[in-house]
């Protein structure tokens, strides 16, 4: 059983991946990959007070939903949205979890509210005035290839656009020792039933755990370092421009194959 | 939507283990909730626990996964037949073709907070196994391994509307052709996040939750693990139970409060009878999301008003069960299969009459009545709604 869905629109945010365009040639193999520091930037969509309540997890979330939406020019408030992360706002439980073992264990209600899993859906939400369906999706290190597969079915079932939202953030001290992630990194793609102006990608679901990927050694290096930067295979061949096929992560037993028409 | 059968369904909760204790338990308007006696949690409350839970171990092959979360799926999953029920579906479809699709909020994270409270003197986490517990995607890992399951493998968090979700999402999966069947649903556990959590809020009642009730002060938080098993309904299967619609819709509005006039969940009620091809005359109860704080009743009481005015009898059944919720809206599935199955509008409990102010038809009493269709109501943080229609397939 395969879906086949186009690619309208790109968003990309990673250590020396500064959006899609700026990033396409090193994905490419064409320019050497730099690593460099990465601050997910404040939210602008959002007025000042919310802005002020976003972590890092959130602020990652946006900033690539809104360059993928940006790039597929269409209207942010009627795309329906898959969100997906691995670690979800781990700062802010993290934070809570503190609170809870201080003598008086007060917590806020603001980082209470922020911490629910689709705290990026409800702000993206807010941002862009939208009312259409949101789902968020967790999925440990299969979360890319969990949610792209989800993204692409509800695409095709409903037979409108999707806006898939993968994002992960280190988890602090001391639940980094227990999962480590060692970079931020999120990927936004506008999923169309029919065209795509980034090309089409066909999926289906394999009965097998995925092989290793063949990337430049800085880049290697990256897409053991956070869950969604599994993707980065996906991505070189995007950029690549001459179609392939990669294997993306599920499952101990299951991984997705995603094939990109040339 | 295509309307697919509920092959199986089973609840467990503080109304009961399992459905036949959880039917009783409705029936004879016995509520579940008691006073916390759970250590280090907000002082004067009640809750909803499920203490049969706290001594069940997964099977040892799975041991890793073990963690309050997972002992309430797998008391859950030991009831009504549902493990064989869906092997015999394996059987029919492979267990390839079979999808687990589940929501959580918290998922194990009980584990981390016990680990938390062991922390050595650099303050770092005694060893445990943080991606079968805490980890969302530890519920449908567990569920799919010890179900013996190879389909797709989703984790659904959208606060309080996982659970429902959960039904909504797999019946999309089916659709696209990925799988046959789902086992779908939700379970949530009590912890210290959520209580002290929705403390911090001043959202927690004093005594057990009275939606709907006038003088209503709020939430109890509850603990639950439902399932169901959906599969695409055939030619024989008129009458029998059916996932008939499902909607969902975001407020963007405000990240903890629902919009006052309720657009949000009106749209997503909409969305559930548009999907089920049928009007608002065509549901004979709304089982409410009703949580029992001030502003989400009367928001749900609006915006139910707006879609059925007063024709429809609405009520919550969080008095029994206490808000159980990322597994409320799959825990109120299959309260809305009782209901179905028994002709039963369940009765809001603890209330001699709803808050006067309120525009839909409460109910305050049980009574019976041909129930063919329920409206399942589901509403979250983040602005997350969603609305299922359960009942007799057509």
């Amino acid at each position: 059983m395969s879906l086949a869905v186009g690619i309208a629109g790109i968003g990309l945010l990673g250590p020396g991946l500064m959006g899609w365009a700026p990033s396409a040639a090193v994905l490419a193999g064409a320019v050497p990959y730099e690593p460099a520091p990465l601050t997910p930037p404040a939210p602008t969509l959002l007025p000042a007070t919310e802005r002020r309540r976003t972590g890092p997890s959130v602020r990652l979330a946006l900033a690539v939903a809104t360059e993928a939406v940006q790039d597929s020019g269409l209207p942010p408030e009627e795309l329906d949205t898959v969100f997906a992360s691995s670690n979800g706002e781990g700062h802010v439980i993290t934070s809570i979890l503190q609170a809870l073992h201080t003598p008086d264990g007060a917590i806020s209600p603001t980082q209470f509210h922020n911490s629910v899993h689709n705290a990026a859906a409800g702000y993206w939400g807010i941002a862009v005035g939208s009312a259409r369906p949101s789902v968020s999706l967790g999925g440990h290190d299969g979360v890319l290839g969990t949610g792209l597969l989800h993204a692409a079915a509800q695409a095709v079932v409903a037979r409108r656009p999707v806006l898939f939202v993968a994002h992960d953030v280190p988890l602090p001290a001391p639940l980094d020792a227990l999962r480590p992630t060692a970079a931020s990194f999120a990927l936004a793609l506008v999923l169309v039933p029919e065209g795509g102006t980034h090309g089409r990608i066909t999926l289906a679901q394999e009965d097998s755990a995925a092989e290793a990927s063949d990337l430049p050694d800085g880049l290697a290096a990256l897409h053991d370092a956070n869950p969604v930067a599994r993707a980065l295979p996906l991505l070189a061949v995007l950029a690549g421009g001459r179609g392939g096929t990669v294997r993306l992560p599920m499952l101990e037993d299951t991984r997705l194959a995603v094939a990109v028409a040339a | 939507m295509l309307p697919l059968r509920i092959s199986a369904i089973t609840a467990t909760s503080a109304m009961g283990v399992g459905l036949a204790a959880t039917r009783q338990a409705l029936q004879a308007r016995a509520g579940g909730l008691t006073r916390c006696d759970l250590p280090g949690m907000p002082e004067g409350i009640w809750i909803g626990r499920v203490r049969e839970a706290e001594a069940i171990e997964p099977p040892a092959p799975l041991a890793a996964f073990a963690c309050r979360n997972t002992r309430l799926a797998e008391l859950a999953l030991r009831q009504d037949g549902f493990a064989d029920a869906v092997a015999d579906a394996a059987a029919r479809h492979g267990a390839d073709r079979i999808a687990v699709v589940l929501g959580t909020s918290t998922s194990g994270i009980e584990e981390t907070e016990q680990a938390w409270s062991r922390r050595g003197a650099d303050g770092a986490l005694p060893p445990y196994d943080f991606a079968r517990t805490h980890d969302l995607h530890a519920l449908p890992r567990y569920v799919r391994a010890r179900l013996g399951l190879k389909g797709p493998c989703v984790s659904i968090s959208t606060a309080c509307t996982s659970g429902a979700r959960a039904f909504l999402d797999a019946a999309m999966l089916i659709a696209a052709g990925l799988a046959d069947a789902a086992v779908v649903g939700g379970a949530d556990t009590l912890c210290r996040l959520t209580l002290h959590g929705f403390g911090s809020l001043e959202l927690l009642a004093k005594g057990p939750t009275r939606p709907c009730a006038e003088d209503r002060d709020g939430i109890s938080i509850g603990e639950a693990a439902a399932f169901a098993l959906l599969e695409r309904a055939g030619p024989g299967d008129q009458g029998a139970l059916g996932l008939l619609g499902a909607g969902a819709s975001s407020d963007g509005h405000h990240m903890s409060s629902p919009h006052p006039e309720g657009h949000g969940a009106v749209a997503a009620m909409r969305a559930a009878l548009d999907s089920a091809g049928i009007g608002p005359g065509a549901i004979d109860y709304v089982n409410m999301h009703g949580t029992g704080t001030r502003t989400n009743d009367a928001m749900e009481d609006r915006a139910i008003a707006r879609i059925f005015g007063d024709a429809v009898p609405c009520s919550s059944t969080k008095g029994w069960t206490g808000h159980t919720l990322g597994a409320s809206g799959a825990l109120e599935a299959a309260i809305a299969a009782i209901c179905v199955e028994d002709g039963l509008v369940p009765g809001c409990l603890g209330i001699a009459q709803p808050d006067p102010s309120f525009a839909a038809r409460i109910a305050v009493a049980n009574a019976a009545a041909p129930v063919a269709r329920v409206l399942s109501n589901s509403f979250g943080f983040g602005g997350s709604n969603c609305a299922l229609v359960i009942g007799r397939l057509p």
